[in-house]
């Protein structure tokens, strides 16, 4: 039977059919959907961790314990689980283990375009990667026998767009897959340097294996057409160069390191000129180069961003698209923006108003850089705006660090915000650190974490107290506000941040997307109480609007969560329907 | 088969990725190979949001480029602007008249487009405006707005009512079918 599937949800599928049985992740943009589909199932246990190291420490030990194991995460996320990477080449596995990693060329919702080919290379381990929904559950199957074959940990690479794209996909059986015994030995699972340096060794012949794989498998295959173009592609830009070039040869890599090179160069003598598509590093293209082969790529088409079959036929053909229409007219652009009724609005309001240095952290709060709040001074990665305050505070000195801010999510800062918070503690820093606890984990679509109380099946469980973790690690002055009370919590972060000590804001209200999250009712601006002082258009509500003339509220966005109420001196929101209110 | 291209274009939240996996159901059904490609993540919080869905006997790219859309569905007008470049000459245009001021307009930095539906229609003769918004609180529910989009659309096209009809039935979470398959309703006996 055929199902329409998303690339993620193939990825389950493959998951679920090669007989796995433990899967654990941390959500992240474009990754996030393969750990929810995971769930669905109830034969695989499956958990959100707390960061995805712990999530790919997790999957090690699964593997070692005999399980077929995964875990998944958005490529920036294997930089923090780059450690335990590295080190389980060394090791190998017992049962198969599979990481997916899910690249975001084009920075849809990211903060950076690495490539991930380019840690599979560093670490050793081979990368396989799909081009549409079928190759997603196909390859995954084949990266756990691959993974068992040769000892290896295995890393399937995603895009956005073959993580984001439906595709038809065959749907098999389950495998019966027997729990592998587990044997004491310290000699491949301690890595001490004894061990390490003879399992080092084992790590420079299995690549000397899996290169003869590489030449051999299935996975890469030669599509013969027109001989007068070769192209060598792999993942999406397999498609697009269908599109773009048609019927001529194509060299299409489904294991993309390591990389054959007899393969290659039995493609390139076939044809007459040859082209590498691959988006981002020049990875195939560099290794082409060395075999000294004359191929053409990044000197035609770019490193940054994702391409498409149109940009692939102007940069190669200089082909260009002709326009169908007279329209000439700019169209403003559309950014994200908090959603009406998000909590953070009321805090990002007040930072605004104090005039005070934000040091950003990664969710939906990072939107608060954006106008009119345009309050949030840094981002650079998870957890980094706690440690960022800190060294701010260092090099500028304390009276800075009281004109000073660090704001986290929940999820952030229990993902790699706490190590920041011990650092100031521990090394007599001042910083006040707001943690925005908006009850889940937001940007990322809903998904429960260690505060939420809640587990990936929605199942009851311990839940992290944020209050007695931040007095435990040794922050005497820790308060919760309510980011709606701004006359409180504009008196809290005065307070908090002049003190000459560390302090913790815990700055809670539920997303209000949350299901259970219910506001009054649709608000409307009465014009005869209007004074058209626009202070409520400097909460960069969406539902607020402002026509030149009169400011008005589009009762289509407006979820009624008051906070203009409050911003407004004139009391001009009313609740519509409430005539003369 | 003949190929067809269908865009959906829209804000974030307005209910693109529900009406993309309607779509992609009742795709399956008539196309040899599908694909549906849709951006998660940011975007999907206020920002534009695109989805594609392609059919034919092989489809290679998911993404839609300039000029190749043989259906351009539009959630909001200057998302129709924005995205106008991607449709065939005859291609059918249909656009939900409400408006959704992003960012830079409510702030008075921009300022939203005049006439929109006119610029369109004077280049493209397949246009077709919704009053999509009202349509849908008329069935009891402004989130129904997609699905009264999806309604106007299969109007237009060669496939039976019925898959449409399955096809949100198997899709909506069963409290919401019937105000759905109203909304559905709305949308495909809406003449212009």
């Amino acid at each position: 039977m055929k199902k329409l599937l998303l690339g993620n949800e193939a990825i389950a599928r493959g998951v679920y059919e090669a007989g796995a049985t433990v899967a654990s992740a941390y959500p992240g943009t474009p990754s996030t959907e393969i750990t929810e589909y995971i769930a669905q199932y109830d034969e695989i246990y499956s958990e959100w961790a707390p960061n995805e190291k712990v999530a790919m420490e997790v999957a090690i030990g699964a593997s070692f314990g005999g399980a077929r194991a995964v875990c998944a995460m958005k490529h920036v996320g294997l930089n923090v689980a780059a450690d335990p990477l590295f080190t389980a080449s060394y090791t190998g596995v017992n049962g198969g283990l599979v990481i997916f990693v899910a690249d975001d060329p084009g920075m849809h919702s990211s903060q950076n375009e690495q490539d991930t080919r380019m840690l599979g290379k560093a670490s050793k381990v081979p990368v396989l990667e799909p081009s549409d929904s079928q190759e997603c559950k196909d390859f995954t199957k084949e990266a756990f026998r691959i993974s068992e074959a040769f000892d290896t940990p295995v890393i399937v690479r995603l895009t956005t767009r073959v993580s984001h794209s439906q595709g038809l996909v065959e749907l098999g059986e389950r495998e019966s897959y027997e729990l592998k015994p587990y044997v004491k030995n310290p000699g491949k699972y301690v890595m001490m340097p004894a061990m390490a340096q003879k399992r080092h060794v084992f790590v420079e012949e299995r690549m000397q294996k899996l290169l003869e794989l590489s030449e051999t498998s299935d996975l890469n295959r030669i599509e013969w057409g027109d001989r007068k173009i070769g192209v060598i592609t792999s993942g999406i830009n397999y498609q697009y160069a269908r599109e773009a070039f048609g019927d001529v040869s194509y060299l299409k890599l489904g294991l993309v390191y390591p990389l054959p090179e007899k393969l290659i160069k039995e493609f390139a003598a076939g044809v007459e000129k040859l082209y590498v598509i691959e988006e981002l590093e020049p990875f195939i293209e560099d290794h082409c180069k060395r075999m000294g082969l004359n191929v053409i790529g990044k000197d035609v088409l770019p490193m940054v961003g994702e391409y498409s079959a149109s940009l692939i036929r102007s940069r190669v053909f200089g082909a260009s698209v002709e326009k169908l229409n007279t329209i000439q007219e700019s169209v403003p652009v559309r950014p994200p923006v908090m959603c009406a009724g998000c909590p953070h609005r009321g805090l990002y309001y007040t930072l605004k108003k104090l005039k005070l240095t934000v040091s950003g952290d990664i969710g939906c709060y990072t939107l608060g850089a954006l106008a009119p709040l345009e309050s949030v001074d840094t981002c650079v990665c998870m957890g980094a705006s706690i440690g960022m305050a800190h060294g701010m505070e260092k090099a500028m000195g304390k009276d800075a660090a009281r004109k000073t801010v660090a704001v986290i999510g929940d999820s952030t800062f229990i993902h790699s915000g706490i190590t920041g918070l011990i650092d100031i503690v521990y090394n007599k820093g001042t910083s006040t650190v707001l943690i925005l606890d908006n009850s889940i984990t937001g940007m990322t679509g809903h998904q429960q974490n260690p505060t939420t109380g809640f587990t990936i099946k929605g199942e009851p469980t311990r839940q992290v107290d944020l209050v007695k973790l931040c007095q435990a690690v040794g922050v005497d002055r820790v308060r919760v506000c309510d980011p709606f009370d701004l006359a409180d919590l504009e008196k809290a972060i005065k307070e908090e941040t002049a003190v000459d000590e560390p302090s913790v804001i815990i700055v809670q209200r539920p997303c209000a997307l949350l299901k259970n999250v219910k506001f009054n009712g649709v608000l409307r601006i009465n014009t005869a109480k209007c004074t058209k002082c626009k202070m409520c258009m400097r909460l960069g509500c969406p539902a607020i609007v402002d026509k030149g003339d009169h400011v008005e509220v589009n009762g289509a966005l407006c979820v009624g969560c008051d906070l203009c109420t409050k911003v407004c001196r004139f009391n001009a929101f009313e609740r519509a329907g409430e005539q003369n209110a | 088969m003949r190929s067809t291209s269908i865009m959906i274009v829209g804000v974030g939240g307005q209910g693109t990725l529900l009406t993309s996996r309607i779509l992609g159901d009742v795709a399956m059904s008539r196309g040899a190979d599908v694909k549906v490609s849709e951006v998660h993540g940011m975007s999907q919080r206020g920002g534009s949001v695109v989805t594609y869905v392609k059919l034919g006997d092989k489809v290679y790219s998911p993404v839609i480029e300039k000029n190749e859309a043989d259906i351009l569905l539009c959630f909001e007008q200057l998302e129709a602007l924005r995205w106008i470049d991607y449709a065939k000459k005859d291609a059918s245009i249909i656009i939900n008249n409400q408006k959704i001021d992003p960012m830079p307009v409510i702030i008075g930095k921009a300022q939203y487009p005049q006439a929109i539906l006119e610029k369109i229609q004077k280049d493209y003769e397949n246009v077709v405006a919704v009053p999509a918004l009202d349509l849908a609180k008329a069935c009891g529910n402004i989130k129904a707005v997609n699905v009264v989009m999806i309604g106007v659309m299969a109007k237009r096209t060669d496939i039976p009512k019925e898959i449409w009809q399955e096809a949100i039935r198997k899709t909506v979470k069963p409290q919401f079918v019937d105000i759905n398959l109203k909304a559905f309703e709305a949308g495909y006996s809406f003449s212009c």
